[in-house]
């Protein structure tokens, strides 16, 4: 057992945060926020510079294949400075999806653009009355000869204005269960019948959009895969962007604490620094503890999808997007309540904080829907 | 990064679990055991169990086999520690400051004449020890402890008073904190002695705690001459010795005790399975099913948490500033899975034990005892102020201050 990080990833760490500290400063957030396209081409170009979307794609595909907790380090940079733009919809979403989910050919073709930094994709997954349910789709795949058409609605999808290509999980089977019915289209952003309209999100670091098939035609070879099988390599892939959602809260949370922290100490009310007042430096400690506690459920979570059993990779996945987003949530509030009136502006960073937290609290499944999936899983291990 | 033991790991593992099955008679139920109303009963059976750990070979894992250890690995006495972790035996059985602290501070700070003398007999069983620590002026703010130790000739004159002293009234020995300087204040002058309860002047007076049993004591010690062999490190010492030796100690409690609480959320989602309500089992009520998650969850968190420190410490030496939380994550958490196991009985939650209690009533004493979890071995506000203080570097408050200085 050895559950520290070696000199490899400790690097990966401290470059990522060198780098992000000088390309992505809180005024550069704080400006993306507000533009409609949420990131700049010239950062885009920097990051695929630094091998970042290649880090988790096999090496026959152009990548560097290396496991989750690499990607995790690096997520918890981004996450520590808010990062804008598409990178996780790009190589969390689509690229897990694809790498679990598609043929020899479709991986060729896809990854190794997304490695380059070529594309730019996302995952369209939610859909309107689904809420939670990650096995709520109803946007329909019908056979037409060779090729299906699909109709439905797609909500919340990330990035999806930015988007090269989109992958969708679709119903193409009648009746039975998600794992014999389910399967994943990967589309042009500009394909005939395709609708792409930005939706107004409270976290202006995290845009997204609905995405409205209407008789879009589709050849057989845009399935991922398997026809109808698509569910379970969906779930891998998932389970691998809810530890990614955790990892970026665990170094959001990292920040929020010690920006809090650090003004606690500077701040003078009563002639003294508000941080030596015990009601303000246990809010802080609070953090720390919640903070801290997070990071070992990430690297658990992290470990657990390379080398943990199935079902160890699901609960622990589960486990830690429930408590390391909750946390996050908590966390920045609490630093909102730190900074006082200060906090409590849109010139100060700690919003951004926040809006993440709570856009990661409810992306992939809330606490709430992943309490009780782990709820089903110990039942029956008990029962 | 591995969270996995190596294969030599696991078949100890498996060893050392098929022999706690053939060891623990059939009905163990570690939830029905004698209290500390028994004191003599819970003494014995403490007695009985590490003797026949001692004889198969599974005292003091990491320890030295010079003093009676078995000089095997940090990890394997992780295993062990987990497995009775897991059984819920470290949390039933008096042992704990025994093996957690009194234990690892003669192993690392004792002279060669006080590990020989000590470690043997806490290893077999035959000694159990307390620890003084608390007084009526030195509860949180541990420093301002007054009790006197006087040299005189080959002894220390030992006058005061402890309180909060957990198994005074049926420990063999005390790990007892003393003022040897009287001139000293705070920290500096504390000295820690290896104090015989047999010796005159001890007076240990069991108080009834909320569970209505006595588990701790006030305890008096009027003249009593202890021999100055007795001293553990150098004089004045004390404070520094313990807080470094018991770091390490701290990270492996925390494993300890989540192996328990893993088995605590067992036994409360078999309640919720049997436990009724307007006819259902609880188990399908999504409110509780939440909170079941969510204690599932905390007690991961603890889990995983307590692995991490330990992972660190052993390769680095160091402890780092995840150790410091420990105590606030398994505090809390086992308050929320007592009050979810007593909300999940309804009405019977007021029934103590006999044919229409819960699980025998165990819930409702855990309940009860779970509330000196967040007072004991350092209240949860001591545990925020040293995070903030020590960790985050946030100022003392004025008057702290100015009394420490």
């Amino acid at each position: 057992m050895d559950i520290t990080l070696s000199k490899t990833q400790q690097n990966i760490a401290q470059e990522a945060r060198r780098f992000l500290k000088k390309e992505c400063p809180s005024e550069y957030v704080q400006k993306m926020f507000k533009d409609p396209q949420g990131m700049t081409d010239d950062l885009w170009r920097k990051m695929a510079e630094m091998d970042w979307m290649a880090m988790r794609i096999p090496e026959n595909y152009g990548g560097m294949g290396m496991e989750q907790i690499d990607m995790s380090l690096l997520l918890e940079e981004m996450g520590r400075v808010v990062l804008p733009g598409p990178f996780f919809s790009t190589v969390i979403l689509a690229g897990e999806t694809i790498l679990a989910a598609g043929t020899d050919t479709q991986k060729r073709q896809y990854l190794s653009a997304i490695a380059d930094g070529k594309a730019k994709a996302t995952l369209a997954l939610h859909e309107p009355d689904g809420g939670s349910d990650l096995g709520y789709i109803d946007m329909s795949g019908t056979r037409n000869g060779e090729d299906f058409i699909l109709n439905g609605t797609k909500l919340y999808v990330p990035d999806a204005h930015l988007a090269d290509f989109i992958v969708v999980p679709v119903r193409t089977g009648t009746t039975g269960e998600p794992a014999d019915t389910i399967s994943l289209f990967v589309m042009s952003a500009r394909e005939k019948g395709v609708t792409i309209s930005p939706l107004p999100t409270m976290d202006g670091t995290r845009k997204l959009s609905a995405v409205i098939c209407r008789d879009v035609q589709l050849t057989k070879a845009s399935i991922l895969g398997e026809l109808n099988k698509g569910w379970h390599p969906l779930m891998h892939a998932l389970q691998r962007a809810q530890v990614g959602l955790c990892a970026e809260a665990v170094g959001g949370a990292q920040k929020a604490m010690e920006i809090a922290s650090d003004y606690a100490k500077v701040r003078v009310q009563y002639d003294q620094p508000i941080g030596s007042f015990q009601a303000v430096k246990h809010m802080c400690a609070q953090m720390f503890t919640e903070t801290e506690s997070s990071r070992s459920m990430l690297y658990w979570a992290s470990w657990a999808q390379d080398f943990g059993a199935e079902n160890e990779a699901t609960i622990a996945a589960s486990s830690a997007k429930a408590y390391c987003t909750d946390a996050f949530t908590n966390v920045a509030a609490k630093g909102i309540q730190v900074l006082g009136g200060t906090g409590f502006t849109m010139e100060n960073e700690m919003h951004l904080y926040l809006k993440r937290a709570k856009a990661n609290q409810a992306a992939l499944g809330t606490p709430v829907y992943h309490r009780e999936r782990i709820m089903q899983l110990l039942a029956s291990a008990v029962q | 990064m591995d969270f996995r033991l190596t294969p030599a790991e696991e078949t100890f593992r498996e060893e050392f679990r098929k022999w706690l099955n053939q060891t623990l008679p059939g009905d163990w139920d570690p939830f029905n055991q004698p209290t500390f109303k028994e004191p003599e009963k819970i003494r014995d059976t403490y007695r009985a169990f590490q003797k026949k750990l001692s004889e198969a070979g599974y005292a003091g894992i990491h320890y030295d086999k010079a003093y009676g250890g078995q000089g095997r690995s940090l990890m394997e006495g992780v295993i062990v520690s987990q497995e009775m972790g897991r059984r819920c035996i470290s949390v039933v059985m008096p042992g704990v400051i025994t093996h957690g602290m009194a234990l690892p501070l003669i192993y690392f700070c004792g002279t060669e004449d006080q590990k020989k003398k000590f470690i043997p007999k806490i290893l077999d069983g035959s000694h159990l020890w307390c620890q003084g620590f608390s007084e009526p002026d030195a509860g949180s703010d541990v420093a301002n402890i007054s009790t006197m130790a006087v040299r005189d000739g080959d002894n220390y004159i030992v006058n005061g008073q402890k309180v909060w002293t957990s198994m005074a009234h049926f420990a063999d020995y005390c790990l007892l904190v003393v003022r040897t300087d009287p001139d000293s204040r705070k920290h500096k002058g504390l000295s820690y002695l290896l104090v015989d309860m047999s010796l005159p002047g001890i007076d240990p007076r069991p108080m009834t705690q909320i569970t209505g049993e006595a588990e701790f004591n006030e305890v008096f010690f009027d003249n009593v001459r202890v021999p100055v062999s007795s001293l553990i490190g150098e004089e004045g010492q004390g404070w520094k010795m313990a807080i470094t030796t018991l770091m390490f100690e701290r990270a492996m409690g925390d494993v300890v005790i989540s192996a328990a609480y893993e088995t605590n959320v067992e036994k409360l989602i078999r309640m919720a399975a049997t436990t009724k309500n307007s006819g259902q089992p609880v188990i399908e009520d999504p409110v509780y099913r939440q909170q079941i998650a969510q204690s599932y969850i905390e007690i991961m968190a603890l889990k995983y948490h307590g692995l991490r420190n330990f992972s660190s410490h052993i390769k680095t030496g160091i402890p780092g500033p995840e150790g410091s939380i420990g105590k606030l994550l398994w505090s809390e958490p086992n308050q929320r899975i007592t009050e979810t196991a007593m909300d999940m009985q309804g009405p019977a939650g007021q029934i103590a034990g006999g044919p229409w209690s819960v699980q025998n009533g165990s819930w409702q004493y855990a309940f009860l005892r779970s509330k000196g979890n967040t007072i004991e071995a350092g209240t949860s506000e001591i545990q925020r102020n040293i995070i903030g203080e020590r960790v985050l570097g946030l100022p003392k408050d004025a008057s702290r201050d100015k009394s420490a200085s």
